[in-house]
């Protein structure tokens, strides 16, 4: 377990060096997040009762949203591993006695979490003081931010475990382009990244809540800002570990497999 | 102990020719060719033993390193290195032993050298005293203390691949595979890594596989020589047997006054100008001395030097040889 924490340590410290493009990505996600929340406005005038959530309860959402984009942004992938696969530097890391999924994820996990500790609180704590409705709210009780805290983690674990299919997935395409736009797209769109899924059709719903991607950042936001009941938290939050489960498990199918058929690009 | 018996491997290679019209038709249908990297690869390397492993480009030296420090899993065959199949026991048998790639980094880029070094201390659970006296010895015998400080981006290749050679032996391995260490190093780099390999198999009885081109490696740090070629072992001795094997003629340069050398027998005048004369013998015939009297006692000798073939030319014969 050391040399899992070693190898996030220094990744999560390469990770913060990166200021500037901290700032710069501040600054795009407050503008980005504002220009969300004032097309909504433009709706909103029109009548808040036709629109499944409130709109200050939207307004919570792309903040939250916004402050962990780092953590759930679907298009985001560590080029290093990409290249090492293609470049074939994964021969160094084939011969540490380490697994190399767990190595990966580690690295995943670290480079997100390092870019949002640089962002989350200064959005977070402009946003809690802008004028009312377009501010963020604390969660509507304790046990909610409790259960939201639990949630975000496993939503993120769980983005993480998709991404890895994607990773291990250029051992056989070799150019991860390909996979690596079409998955964007499809994880963006269905985890809510795009519309909080609320706003889909009533009749899409049902597939969109059981699809994994629903339990990346749509579960703990909605928690945080109060647009689910009880009996839903509950539901969802399994579902988040099923899909946890079923997306590790398959990776390391996926991995153990790729593996045995790997060749080493060059030299 | 490394032992190799009947290993095989072939890869498949996609091919199509130029053109628009073939890339088209790829696309639907792909032709592959199979590849044989490694037919029937079978040797026993003993503990200690500093072995190189010879052979042109696309030979199979990499891809027989790789399957033994379980990157690739070979066709068929068996490989077992203390103990363990490398690619069954990945994880176990990495433990105890070093790689380094000679065109490839194994050092964290952005962070200072001395960073990678604590992190690959902690993927292998090496503990403090024995990681403490290593990297001490280490930096002494490769002398990076001054480099270990800055990141890896900013040194040159010659300081990097000092560091690397550092790097792999952090955890005090067994076996010490050296793909290509000294490619594209300097004169004084190449000499310092050469001592250093020296050193290690000298003093920690490390075993010690070598691939390169440099002849000058192989000549100042193995006894024992493998040579590969399209995927077979066509030679397993030593450097003075194969030598011996290959060079019976021997150059002889000789400055001279006095009159101009006359024919001798079993001696082959190349060139003889101004007191200048080149003689290629052949050893079988007649010895060096023999030779060097038969001179002297017709010319007054100023210099003369003896050449036999350089491992470059021993290695080109080889190739030729084998049609490799």
């Amino acid at each position: 377990m050391k040399k899992y924490i070693s190898f996030f340590k220094i990744r999560f410290i390469s990770g913060l060096q990166y200021r500037a493009a901290a700032w710069a990505g501040i600054a795009t996600q407050f503008a980005w997040g504002g220009m969300t929340l004032l097309m909504f406005w433009a709706f909103y005038q029109n009548g808040e009762n036709s629109f499944p959530m409130t709109f200050s309860e939207l307004s919570s959402y792309i903040w939250m949203q916004q402050a962990f984009l780092a953590m759930f942004m679907a298009w985001f992938f560590d080029g290093e591993i990409f290249d090492s696969i293609t470049s074939g530097n994964i021969a160094y890391e084939l011969c540490r006695p380490c697994d190399l999924y767990s190595m990966w994820f580690t690295k995943n996990m670290a480079i997100r979490l390092s870019k949002v500790m640089l962002r989350c609180l200064p959005i977070l704590l402009v946003a809690a003081f802008l004028p009312y409705p377009f501010n963020i709210t604390l969660p509507p009780d304790f046990l909610s931010g409790v259960l939201f805290l639990i949630s975000i983690v496993l939503g993120f674990l769980v983005l993480i475990s998709f991404s890895m299919l994607i990773y291990i997935s250029a051992f056989y395409t070799l150019s991860p382009m390909g996979i690596r736009m079409l998955a964007t797209s499809v994880i963006e769109f269905f985890a809510g990244a795009v519309i909080p899924l609320p706003f889909f059709p009533e009749a899409l719903q049902p597939v969109m809540y059981a699809l994994p991607f629903a339990s990346m950042q749509n579960t703990p936001f909605m928690i945080y800002v109060g647009h689910i009941s009880d009996s839903e938290i509950v539901k969802s939050m399994v579902l988040q570990v099923i899909w946890l489960a079923v997306l590790v498990i398959a990776g390391r199918l996926l991995m153990k497999h790729a593996l045995k058929k790997v060749v080493v690009q060059g030299g | 102990m490394i032992e190799l018996k009947n290993i095989n491997k072939t890869f498949k290679v996609a091919k199509r020719n130029a053109g628009f019209s073939e890339a088209v038709k790829a696309l639907f249908h792909k032709e592959y060719t199979t590849i044989n990297a490694l037919q029937d690869v079978s040797f026993t390397i003993g503990d200690g033993e500093m072995v190189g492993y010879i052979g042109p480009n696309g030979a199979g030296k990499s891809s027989t390193i790789k399957i033994m420090s379980g990157i690739l899993t070979p066709d068929s065959g068996e490989c077992i290195i203390n103990g363990y199949t490398p690619w069954r026991d990945r994880v176990k048998h990495v433990k105890e032993i070093g790689v380094v790639f000679g065109q490839r980094s194994q050092l964290w880029w952005d962070v200072p050298v001395i960073d990678s070094f604590d992190l690959i201390k902690d993927i292998y659970k090496v503990d403090d005293t024995s990681y403490k006296k290593t990297l001490s010895q280490l930096i002494e015998l490769l002398n990076i203390s001054e480099i270990i400080r800055t990141p890896a981006r900013q040194l040159s290749l010659g300081q990097r691949m000092r560091c690397e050679i550092a790097a792999s032996l952090l955890h005090n391995p067994k076996v010490l595979f050296l793909d290509e260490p000294t490619i594209g190093l300097d004169a004084v780099s190449k000499i310092s890594v050469r001592d250093f390999i020296k050193t290690i198999n000298r003093e920690n009885k490390t075993t010690v596989i070598l691939t390169t081109h440099d002849m000058q490696d192989i000549e100042a740090l193995t006894e024992r020589i493998l040579l590969i070629g399209k995927g077979r072992i066509l030679l397993d001795g030593t450097l003075t047997e194969l030598k011996k094997r290959n060079s019976v003629h021997k150059t002889l340069t000789v400055d001279y006054s006095g009159e101009k050398l006359p024919e001798f027998e079993n001696m082959a005048t190349v060139r003889d100008l101004n007191g200048h004369a080149e003689i290629v013998i052949n050893t079988d015939l007649l010895s060096v001395s023999e030779a060097i009297t038969t001179i002297s006692q017709k010319v007054e000798i100023k210099d003369i030097s003896v050449a036999g073939e350089t491992s470059e030319e021993m290695v080109v014969s080889l190739y030729k040889e084998f049609e490799i």
